[in-house]
Formats: C-alpha cells, structure tokens, sequence
C-alpha cells in the first residue's frame, strides 16, 4: 500500500504526514510539486503548511502545481485524497471541496488541543470512527475560518458532507462550525486540525488517561488502508 | 553616493592612493578616530569608501564584540577536559556544536534583537527569528525548535502593546511559518525595559557528526557563490547604527531600515542547504546577518587563512540603485555564501534550481590572504580578511563599581510587612499569581505551533523543551532559558549565577543531563564604567558557575547599547542550558498526573524574599541581596532527578523559582486540573521561616516533586543517601481543589481562569 505524501515550497508536516502513514502500516511516497506523475500511489495527502509562502491566497497558487492538476483528475476518478489544513485550503482552491477559508476570527494563528466530533463514518478516511465519535487533534492555524455562501451550506448540511465539526470551542469562527468536509463519493476529505500530530503516544495531545498520548490521527491513516483493502 | 549608473565615478583603490588627504565619514559611521587611523596603517593608505564601510560595520560592537572580548575569553579558559571532552565545535563559530551520543550532535545558540524589535517590532522579531536558524543551519544541522526570550516594558504603559504585539506576531509569523516548533521561552514585564524591549531568540539543530559543516574558505580554486534573496536596502548600516548606538531624541537621522524578512523564502532555503550538505557539494557555508556581505567574505577567508576575489556586480540586486558600499553592507535576509569546489557546481547548482532558489557565482577562494572586491574593472576592495574579520580593536574600558549598589544592597525586605494572616496570605497568592509576570503565558505561547516536526516531547508550561533526535532510539535533547534582571541588579555576579541554576534545574526536572550553556548577555552602555563593571561581574559569574557545575558555555552573544539615556536596563544575562536525555519516553512534566501521590519539597526553604516576585508585587519593592547561589546542592539535586527519572519514581518534577512553593503549587495543579491538598506547618517550623517565606521565598536548589505511593521508600532512600533534604508537604487529590491547609483553597478552576485572564485582558 502507497500513499503519497506531497511536498510543495513551503510545506512543513510533509514529514509528519509521512510518519503517521508509516505508523499506520503503509508506505510514504513523497510527492512533488512540480512532478505530474503520482508514482501509482493509491492514496494522496496533501500536508499542512505554507505553501508557496500563503502569497495571494492559502492554497491558491498550490492549487496551480503541476502536481496537482494529476491529483484533480485522479480524485473526480475516485483516488482518496485528504487534505490537511494547508492541504484543506488547497483542495478548496481547488474546487475538490467547496467554500474557502479566511483569517481566524481573533486575527492571531492559533495551535491548541481541538475535539472534534466525527458527523460522517462513510468515507475512505474516516471509516474506522464510530458516528458521533469524539476526537482530540492538534488544530494550528492561522486562516482556519470555515466561509461558504447559505445555498452552499443548505447543501452540505442536506447532503451530510460535513465530516467534522468542533466540539466546546470554534476556535476560528467557523461557520456552522464546520472543521471538514468530504465530497460526495467521500474519496476526497479536508479539514483544519492535524491528524498526523496525533499518531504517536508521546507526541500527541493531552488526553485524560496521559500527557501527550492522543492518537485519534491515526484512524484518519488506518480507515483509508481499510478503504483501499476492501475496494 | 553613487550608483550604478554613474559607476565610474566609484572610490577605487587607486583613487584611494592618490587622493590620500580626502575627508572620508569615520565619524558618521560609528568609527573612533583612532580606529580610523588603524585601518589607514593596515592598509598604508586611506581606505576606500567601500573598504571603509566593511571595517566600520565589522569593527562595530555588534560585529567585533569589542568591549566584551576581553571578558568573554574566560568562558573557554575556565574549563577542564572533562567539561569539554563532548564539544565539537566551541566558541567563535556561528554556534557551538556537542557530541549527545549515538553519532548525533547538536548546535544551539541564543542571540539578540533588541534594538530593531523597538523601532519596528514585527519585522525585528521575525529577523530575529531568521537570523539564529541560519546560524544554526550554517552548522550543517536540520534546525529542529525555537525559544524566545521576551522583555517588554510596564504592561499598562501604553507603548508596551505596540511592542508586545509586533514581537509575538513577528515570531509567530516567522517560526510557524518556518516549520520549527516552538517549545518555550520567557516573557518578563518591567518598567526598565520600556525603551529597550530584549527580543532574544534560541535555536537548536541537530546533525549526524559527520555532516559538521564550517565557515571557512580554504581551498584556493573553490567557487564563492551567494544564493538565496537578492540583496536590497534593507537594514543598510544597521548592525552599526541599530546595534551599537543608543537611541537619542536628537540624534541623526540615518537611511537604515530595519530587515524585512521571508519566512517562505527561508524554509526554501532550509531545505534546499539540507540537499547541498547531503549531496556533499559544500567546502564551507556561512549565512548573511549582520554586515552582510562584508562579514560572510571576510570572516570565510580569514577562517580559511586564504583569500578570495569578488565581483560584486555579479550579486543579483533588488534594487538597481544600490552603490557598492550599500550593496556590501545590506543585511537583506534568507541569503547564504557558500564555498563550492569547482568539480560540484553543477551538482550545486542543479540543487538550487530545483528548489528554485536564485544564485550568483561571485569570485573564488585565492591562495593569498587577501581579499579582493572589483567593481566591473574596477578594484575597489583590497585588504587582509583578517583584519576585517578578527583582529578589529579590543577595549578594557573602565570599570567602576556603582555608587548606589550599596545602598540597594542594604535596602532589603527585612522590614517590609509580612503577614500572617491565612486570608492576607491568600490575598497575596492570587495577586502573585495574576501578576503579568506569574501569570500563565497561554496568550502569547498558543500562537506559536509546538507541534510541527512531531518530535516535541515537552513544551511550554513544562520547566524544559524537549525534542527527540532519534527516531529510531528516542534519543532526545531538552533545553532551558532563564534570567532575572532584579537578580542582575541588586548582584550582577550572583544574578548570572541563578540564571545558569535556574536554567540547569529546569532541564534536570524535566529528566535530562545538563550538558552545555549559551547565553545572551544584554547589558546598557559598554562606555559606562558602572555598566561594564555590571558586565565584568556577571561574565566572572557565569564562567565560575559553569565550571563549578562542570558544563561548558558553548557560544553566545553580547547585547550593549540597551538603554535609553543615561538609564540602562538591568542586566539580564540569559542563559540557556542544554540536556540530553537517552530516552524522551522519560520526560518528566511539570504537573500533577494523578491523585493519590505524595508530594514532595525537595531542599531546604530561607528566608529569601530580596528581589523576589512577593516583593515586586506586593510592595513594589528591590533592595537587598539575591537568594544565595548553592551549586553544589543544584548539582546534587540534579543527580537525584535524573537517578529518580532513570528509575520512573517521578510523577512530576516541578522547579522553585520566581513566586517560591506558590507559584509552584498553582502551576503544577493547573497543568493537568488534578488537585492537591497541601500543609507548609511542619515545612515552617523545621525550616524556622515565616509563613510568607514558606510560601514565597525564592530559595535556591529547590523542586517540588510528586511520587506514587508505591515508589515513596525508594525515592526517599535515594534522597536521603545524597543528603537532599526532603520535606513531604501534602497529597495529590481527586477534588479539583487546591487547598493549602491554614490559609485557603481554591477550585483549580478559578486559579486557572484567573491567571489565565491576566495577559489577554492587557493585550487581546
């Protein structure tokens, strides 16, 4: 099992997107950014980070790479792609998912604990939560403001596509509270936090039972081996 | 000036030579006269302009470490080989590198940018930022975290948030972006500051020993090429005008800027160097900080006792307009020079492109020391790198003890009211520890990302940052900071001192061996006698300290200049301590983990309120002596955790210091909401202190642990055999309270929301 890991100027937990597919059981394959061949990886991440220095917009001049122009043709074909926070911001300038993301709404970037609850099981990234699950994940951003116009909503609350959804605190005034999306097949899944800094105990979030022992991330990487397994 | 356009009319050597009786601007450019006639004998003419503005940005106090080197020496003297048998590079480098074991080595290394952080504050954090990671890059190490030592002025004052603000956005701004967790620091209100915030920055890095890399040009043959940003305007002249004068109302009003910087640029820049070091295609690298390029061709030959030959309208400008001389002194950032052998540029420079890094090969290495820099046809440099780069001027300036220190000394908390009322004394707790100094820094350090790498082990509130090295064997480094300014003032000697314990118990609670030291000694005017005499007894202090602890200062840097007028700040010297630990599985926290545990003084409480938080706060007070130093009991309390952490007796290891066993107490129930109930009755009578001692006394070689039960006979055993005084002083509770018997008890609750409420109320 190959899942590509992709590594634009300026992105920085490309490495930890690599561990945490590691850890999971499957092979990191670096991808990159101005390479239109994807190594026949079965699964893509797109990592966090600043690429190409956040200049005009979050995501938008990544959503040109050449790179990526392969991974949109590959996911409307079905390839899970999941985006994380820059990697998120890249799929939505991407139009993979829709809406955009702007400045928090305390205009400072913020890293914190986040818990989030799981509101869609049925897809290639998420199948190994329970429905309504509880999940702690580091969430740092500083552009992490969920927007999308009221049709757009209307449609992604109708049609379930909301995938994650802050708990206690929305730390970015998202609207709706929105923390991911997926898009109808549910091959393709972005979202703020960062799964791949909650894979390793020790390395993780606080949680009751320890200090630093969340890996709640790491069924983000199992659930898309059980999806790729059972195709 | 002049410029490119009208470039014939550029100040030559030759020009140089026939036109000895020239007026040149020494005076304007920070240098003495007698400097200036130095440079005229060096050289057996007048200098050219060009020449003249390397030696005056490189003989600056920023650069030259003038006035400081003298002092600085006894940092390598006072050693023994046992100390410095695990260094592989020591001072003078862009930073000192340790051997931690397993072939790994780390480089780390604590620097100024006090002076740019005032004038602008967001872009001088950022720089700030920049400038230690290249330095650490420079080393040949993947820099793996960042710390940031902050001191602002008075928090209600209202030019304090200006600073605040652009110094915390700065750094988040530029370490995020960059990719380097964050992994803590210090932030320090007081009114001493107020002109002269400190905005000092830590770097660490780790490498493979045999990826060590040097700034030196030694092979005459090798290509010198400048990649990176294009050189622009930035920061012209500022090392010599930001950095070496004080700031005056009146003063003139000169064409620097502060630097801008690019964190885009410098993660590019990272990683591209990383693939540089891998594919062996680098004979020696240096950054571009401050002088810019004076100092990266000067300091590189005179490294490499050889020469170099330059064109310098070969370096790719920003600007079209810059005049040689502003062109060698931009400290424009996210640049590097290195020296490339001639068989590996195209491998070289396959590596930048890819990386879309822009290039320019400049000259190349020469056999001769000598440094030349033409200008088209025209040469317009011509000097002995050496002396541009390492023998500038060295000054013993006049020390004088201060007039006042005896009065200040004498001055002490003695007779200020000390009460003993549980409901005075609860009162006092709580303005302690919402005071802006004590209370929590959650504001600040959660806009820093502490994550990204996933190797953080500990982060702020721990007492240490903790990082793994290893992934495969988990072997790790932990690092600490610290520095009290009230210390520093009332005994600069002993105030060094406390900050290297400070630092060195932190790192042992956290479960490392303290290895190595850098410091940051920022301190006001050199010119002052009273100032240097400050800077004699805190540098004798700190070296004293380091031997009797057997740990080796690895590098560091001097800050002068900070004050405004005639006031200069405390002196703050920070220091930073270096552990390393073989499994990061091991870290201890500083917070109570579950109830039931016993919790434990460890050391012995005074009487010491002179310089502490009790008397800041609640008298407004500083006079007396600082707590006294007790190396030998730090040492031996060192030993005991990291015996104790081997075994997996801690729970939790928390240090005393500012705010004494109070703000110890709040921090460690706080840090995972688990509650404890506390009695100081028997720690008063046996100790024979007050109440308010026992409470906020800043007594040295103190911790406060928590132990299971089951661990408790072992523990105390392996105390009690380095006659380390143990006091049991309560229990871990599963009420969320915490209740100090005889005086009050708090829900966890409040005490956390209300030190938590305490900066975001002054600057959200």
């Amino acid at each position: 099992m190959k899942i590509g890991v992709v590594t634009f100027p300026g992105t920085l937990d490309d490495r930890d997107a690599q561990r945490a597919v590691r850890l999971a059981g499957a092979t990191p394959v670096p991808l990159w950014h101005a390479d239109t061949n994807l190594h026949e990886v079965d699964a893509v991440v797109l990592p966090g980070g600043f690429s190409y220095g956040d200049y005009l917009r979050c995501g938008a001049i990544a959503a040109q790479a050449p790179v990526m122009q392969t991974i949109i043709e590959k996911a409307n074909q079905g390839l899970p792609v999941l985006g994380i926070c820059n990697g998120f911001q890249v799929l939505v300038e991407s139009h993979l998912l829709p809406g955009g993301l702007i400045r928090n709404e305390n205009q400072h970037f913020i890293c914190r604990d986040q818990i989030l609850e799981v509101e869609n099981n049925t897809t290639a990234w998420t199948n190994q939560f329970k429905l309504g699950e509880h999940i702690t994940i580091p969430l740092k951003n500083g552009e992490g403001g969920y927007i999308a116009d009221a049709e757009t909503l209307k449609r992604l609350e109708g049609e379930n596509l909301i995938t994650f959804r802050y708990v206690d605190v929305n730390p970015n005034g998202s609207m709706n509270n929105i923390a991911g999306l997926r898009n109808a097949k549910g091959n393709v899944v972005g979202l703020m936090p960062h799964p791949e800094h909650a894979v390793e105990a020790g390395f993780g979030p606080d949680m009751p039972e320890a200090m630093r022992s969340g890996v709640d991330g790491l069924k983000f990487f199992t659930s898309v081996i059980h999806s790729l397994v059972n195709a | 000036m002049l410029n490119k356009k009208t470039a014939t009319n550029v100040d030559t050597t030759k020009e140089a030579k026939n036109t000895p009786e020239k007026h040149q601007p020494w005076k304007e450019l920070g240098l003495k006269l007698e400097e200036y006639d130095e440079i005229k004998s060096i050289l057996g003419r007048r200098p050219t302009s060009a020449e003249l503005a390397m030696y005056s940005v490189m003989w600056s106090e920023h650069c030259s470490y003038k006035s400081s080197k003298i002092y600085l020496r006894q940092f390598g003297e006072k050693v023994t080989p046992e100390m410095t048998k695990n260094l592989m590079v020591g001072m003078g480098e862009n930073a000192g590198v340790v051997d931690i074991g397993e072939g790994w080595a780390v480089t780390f290394k604590v620097e100024s940018h006090n002076h740019p952080s005032y004038i602008e504050p967001f872009q001088g954090a950022a720089t700030g930022v920049g400038g230690i990671v290249r330095d650490i890059l420079t080393m040949g190490a993947r820099p793996i975290a960042v710390m940031d030592q902050l001191r602002f002025g008075a928090p209600e004052n209202p030019d304090t948030r200006r600073v605040v603000d652009g110094v915390v956005a700065g750094i988040s701004f530029y370490g995020n972006c960059l990719g380097l967790p964050n992994i803590g620091g210090e932030t320090v209100f007081d009114k001493v500051y107020q002109g002269n915030p400190l905005v000092n920055a830590l770097s660490v890095g780790a490498l493979r020993h045999e990826d060590l890399k040097l700034a030196k040009a030694s092979n005459p043959g090798d290509l010198v090429i400048l990649f990176g940003a294009r050189t622009g305007a930035d920061g012209i002249g500022g090392v010599s005008v930001l950095a070496s004068e004080t700031f005056d109302a009146d003063g003139p009003s000169r064409r620097p800027a502060v630097q801008v910087g690019d964190p885009f640029a410098e993660k590019v820049l990272i990683e591209c160097c990383l693939e540089l070091y891998k594919a062996q295609v680098v004979a020696g690298i240096q950054d571009l900080g401050g002088a810019g390029l004076s100092c990266a061709t000067s300091e590189l030959a005179s490294n490499g006792n050889a020469g170099m030959r330059v064109q310098l309208q070969d370096v790719l400008l920003r600007d079209d307009s810059l005049t040689p001389e502003e062109i060698l002194m931009s400290e424009s950032q996210e640049r590097m020079m290195a020296i490339v052998p001639k068989k590996d540029k195209d491998a070289f420079v396959a590596i930048v492109e890819k990386w879309e890094v822009e290039y320019s090969i400049l000259g190349e290495v020469i056999k001769e020391p000598r440094l030349y820099i033409n200008w088209g046809t025209e040469e317009i440099v011509n000097v002995p790198p050496r002396t541009v780069a390492h023998d500038g001027p060295v000054y013993e300036r006049p020390v004088a003890e201060p007039k006042w220190i005896k009065a200040l000394n004498k001055d002490t908390t003695k007779n200020l009211a000390k009460s003993e009322s549980p409901e005075e004394l609860a009162t006092q707790l709580m303005q302690i520890i919402t005071s802006p100094n004590q209370a929590s820094k959650n504001f600040i350090t959660d806009q820093y990302d502490h994550y990204v790498g996933g190797n953080t082990a500990l982060a702020m509130p721990d007492d240490a940052g903790m990082i793994r090295v290893d992934e495969t064997s988990s072997l790790g480094i932990a690092i600490a900071t610290d520095a009290n300014g009230r210390y520093g003032q009332l005994d600069p000697y002993a105030g060094a001192q406390l900050a290297l314990a400070e630092a060195y118990r932190n790192v042992a609670t956290s479960g490392a061996v303290p290895a190595a030291v850098t410091n940051c000694l920022n301190f006001g005017s050199p010119e002052n006698p009273e100032v240097m005499w400050q800077f004699k007894q805190a540098t004798a202090g700190l070296a004293d300290a380091c031997l009797e602890l057997g740990i080796p200062v690895t590098g560091g840097n001097v800050s002068f200049y900070n004050q405004t007028g005639d006031v200069a700040i405390h002196p703050t010297p920070v220091v930073g301590v270096l552990g390393v630990i073989d499994d990061v599985a091991r870290r201890i926290p500083c917070g109570w983990q579950d109830a039931g545990h016993n919790i434990y003084l460890l050391g012995t409480t005074e009487e010491e309120l002179d310089g502490s938080v009790w008397s800041e706060v609640i008298h407004d007070h500083l006079g007396g002596i600082p707590p006294k130093v007790k190396l030998q009991e730090e040492k031996k309390l060192a030993e005991a955790l990291n015996a104790a952490s081997l075994q997996g007796l801690l729970a939790s290891a928390h240090d005393l210091s500012e705010g004494g066993l109070a703000q110890a107490l709040v921090e460690s129930v706080s840090r995972f909401q688990v509650g404890a109930r506390i009695f100081i009755d028997e720690l008063v009578e046996t100790n024979k202190i007050s109440k308010t001692a026992a409470l906020f006394s800043e007594t040295q070689a103190r911790v406060l642990v928590s132990v299971g039960r089951e661990d408790d006979v072992k523990f105390i055993g392996l105390c009690e055999q380095r006659g380390i005084p143990v006091t049991r002083i309560g229990v871990t509770d599963t009420e969320p309270t915490l209740e100090i018997q005889h005086i009050a008890s708090w829900p966890i609750a409040d005490l956390k929301s209300a030190s938590e409420a305490t900066l975001p109320e002054l600057f959200a």
